[in-house]
């Protein structure tokens, strides 16, 4: 099935939801400032950021869909596709680098089964990225898995972490 | 202090006191350790006042390009009828810098402070607080102190009952190195694509939402409480010889050094003591090579010229290159120069906003140049076509991401030459490029 599909979307921007972003009006002076919360809503309801929620966040925003999805592509952490149950971040600029960081991405892409950059496992449980630096040089190597933040992570200590979310 | 390292004799801790000090998150944890003084005597004085009081103790831009601060608040305008805002830049991307995390996470009332007092000064009523996406626990321990500074009075409609608004308003950014850059900030918020604007108009004259806008570092607006509470000729007496660099600077060290972290300076300690006391120096049995000393934006420094140089504004442009973010590499004999440099261009390639041609396609060919030298495929032109690549990169674009790019590769091959030369002549055996 593509993703593409005449699949109804199920509105993101009720209840709860709707609230959090209708709080947010009053802190901004046009509507438009509200797209990358608004994006960030989405996400975090539904994991990534599908053609339907765009059309909500579009109408919700008094945006087109295009106009959207322009600045949703600028960005690298929204997902315009499902990734993995788990999405993985790893850094892996300079400073990190020369302190073994490919080495913990290499550990990280076999490990999870992902074999590829970008690709998801074929259990759909994780997705890896190699990102730039994540301003926690210091503490290598960092990465995020989904919203936790992990630093000093050795390809040593790969395969215990990765068992903490199945 | 050099957080996660208890405090140094070498550092002076003002801004880091209480790194580690979770007690200090909160607002009554940051009340009881004097926070939120400041504030309260700020919104008893005039914007003039607040202006004065920080020209005076000498406190400069903290982000990058060191602008002083008073001055850059003293070009907003005055009784023009508009709104202003103040934007607090906590996009903290640039390889090597990771000290406004440290302010944020554990001190972030001293932040709220400081947006507070830097809005009054330029006659905002609204900060916004711009932090990068990938600051999760940052972002969540930064709203939710501000949710307290509400609850407190300390922010809304009538700040301590002084009868002045301050807003502060957490953004959260989606993952754009280029988004730090003080315009890409601003579009970035108004819910555009992060490229930057053409200067001018600058933005104390249309700025965030076309309002004159002021916008300043983390680590800027965290210093300026301590300012208003012990006074101006305090911290322009924070320097060791130097007045055109006063005060303490976060100095975040990564890299091969025995104890990476946060170290908090006065300006004009030497740098030879930051990198072999505070840091405790090298790894057993290895030896400096290289230090890039303000985040990966500035010139590659020798160990020759490491061994004279004073960290500050003027003693580290004196040794070739820049304090920048403070975001300082070090890098031993075990770095493949070559490679590091190459992965840095890759950096800057993938962070183009690619509005500017010489950027878009100088970051892309550089990048693409040196991994073929890298794999064993480069031709003996290769050296003089970066070095030309680079020329054509420097200062001819929007904005100084295309400059920064082609920074480290100059500086890397005017002193790291013979590390290029290997690769090419075969010498060296080429590496497989990435992960
Ligand atoms: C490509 C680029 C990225 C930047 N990234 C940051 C950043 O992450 N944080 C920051 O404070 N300044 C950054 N700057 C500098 C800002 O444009 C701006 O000078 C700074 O926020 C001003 O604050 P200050 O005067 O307090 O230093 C960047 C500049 C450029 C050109
Ligand atoms: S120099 Fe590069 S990053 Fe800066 S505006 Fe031009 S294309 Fe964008
Ligand atoms: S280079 Fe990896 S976190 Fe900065």
């Amino acid at each position: 099935m593509s993703s593409h599909s005449a699949e109804v979307h199920a509105p993101v921007f009720v209840g709860a939801t709707l609230a959090k972003l209708e709080a947010l009006y009053p802190k901004y002076p046009t509507r438009m400032a509200l797209l990358l919360p608004a994006l960030w809503m989405v996400q975090e309801e539904r994991g990534w950021v599908s053609d339907g929620a765009i059309h909500e966040v579009a109408e919700k925003l008094e945006l087109t869909p295009a106009y959207i999805r322009g600045v949703i592509t600028f960005y690298t952490m929204y997902h315009t596709h499902p990734v993995g149950r788990h999405f993985i971040q790893v850094c892996t600029t300079s400073p990190c680098n020369i302190c073994g960081a490919e080495a913990v991405a290499r550990a990280l892409l076999e490990h999870t089964g992902c074999g590829e950059l970008g690709a998801t496992s074929p259990d759909g449980r994780f997705t890896v990225m190699e990102v730039e630096c994540l301003g926690a040089c210091g503490f290598t190597t960092p990465m995020l898995i989904d919203d936790d933040f992990i630093e000093g992570v050795t390809v040593e200590s790969v395969p215990a972490l990765l068992a903490r979310y199945p | 202090m050099g957080y996660p390292h208890p405090i140094h004799p070498k550092e002076t801790p003002v801004l880091s006191t209480h790194f580690g000090d979770a007690g200090a998150r909160t607002f009554d944890g940051w009340t009881s350790r004097g926070g939120y003084v400041a504030l309260k005597k700020a919104l008893t004085m005039t914007p003039e006042q607040i202006v004065d009081e920080v020209k005076a103790s000498g406190l400069r831009g903290r982000g990058g390009a060191g602008f002083p601060t008073g001055l850059k608040w003293s070009f907003m305008p005055k009784e023009d009828g508009k709104v202003h805002y103040l934007c607090c830049n906590a996009d903290e991307s640039e390889p090597g810098t990771f000290k406004d995390r440290e302010i944020i996470r554990w001190t972030p009332h001293a932040l709220i402070e400081g947006c507070a007092i830097g809005a009054l000064a330029i006659r905002a009523e609204v900060a916004y607080i711009y932090i990068r996406g990938e600051y999760t626990e940052p972002c969540t321990i930064l709203q939710r102190a501000v949710d307290e500074a509400y609850a407190a009075g300390a922010l809304g409609a009538n700040a301590f009952g002084s009868g002045k608004r301050l807003e502060v308003i957490v953004h959260r950014g989606a993952g754009a190195y280029i988004c730090g850059e003080e315009t890409a900030l601003m579009n970035s918020l108004e819910g555009r694509r992060g490229n930057p604007r053409i200067k001018p108009p600058f933005p104390a004259v249309a700025g965030l939402f076309g309002l004159p806008t002021t916008i300043n570092n983390v680590e800027t607006l965290a210093a300026v409480p301590h300012i208003l509470n012990r006074g101006a000729a305090w911290y322009a007496g924070l320097m060791l010889g130097n007045p055109k660099s006063t005060g303490t600077k976060l100095i975040s060290v990564c890299g091969h050094v025995q104890r990476p972290g946060t170290y908090e300076i006065t300006l004009g300690l030497p740098m030879k003591e930051l990198i072999f006391d505070a840091c405790g120096g090298m790894l057993p049995g290895r030896t400096l090579k290289a230090v890039i000393p303000g985040g990966s934006s500035v010139p590659i420094m020798t160990p020759e010229e490491v061994e004279t140089c004073v960290t500050d504004y003027e003693g580290i442009a004196a040794a070739g290159s820049l304090l920048g973010s403070g975001g300082m590499i070090v890098m031993d004999d075990t770095t493949d120069m070559v490679y590091q440099i190459m992965r840095l261009a890759r950096f800057y390639a993938h962070e183009s906003c690619a509005q500017c041609t010489n950027c878009r396609e100088g970051t892309g060919w550089t990048t693409r140049i040196l991994e073929r030298i890298v794999r064993g495929e480069g031709k003996p032109s290769d050296l003089d076509l970066l070095m030309d690549l680079a020329e054509n990169m420097t200062g001819k674009t929007i904005c100084v991401l295309s400059d920064s790019c082609a920074t480290p590769v100059v500086s890397g091959i005017q002193k790291f030459r013979s590390e290029f030369e290997a690769y090419l002549s075969g010498a060296r055996a080429p590496v497989l490029v990435g992960v």
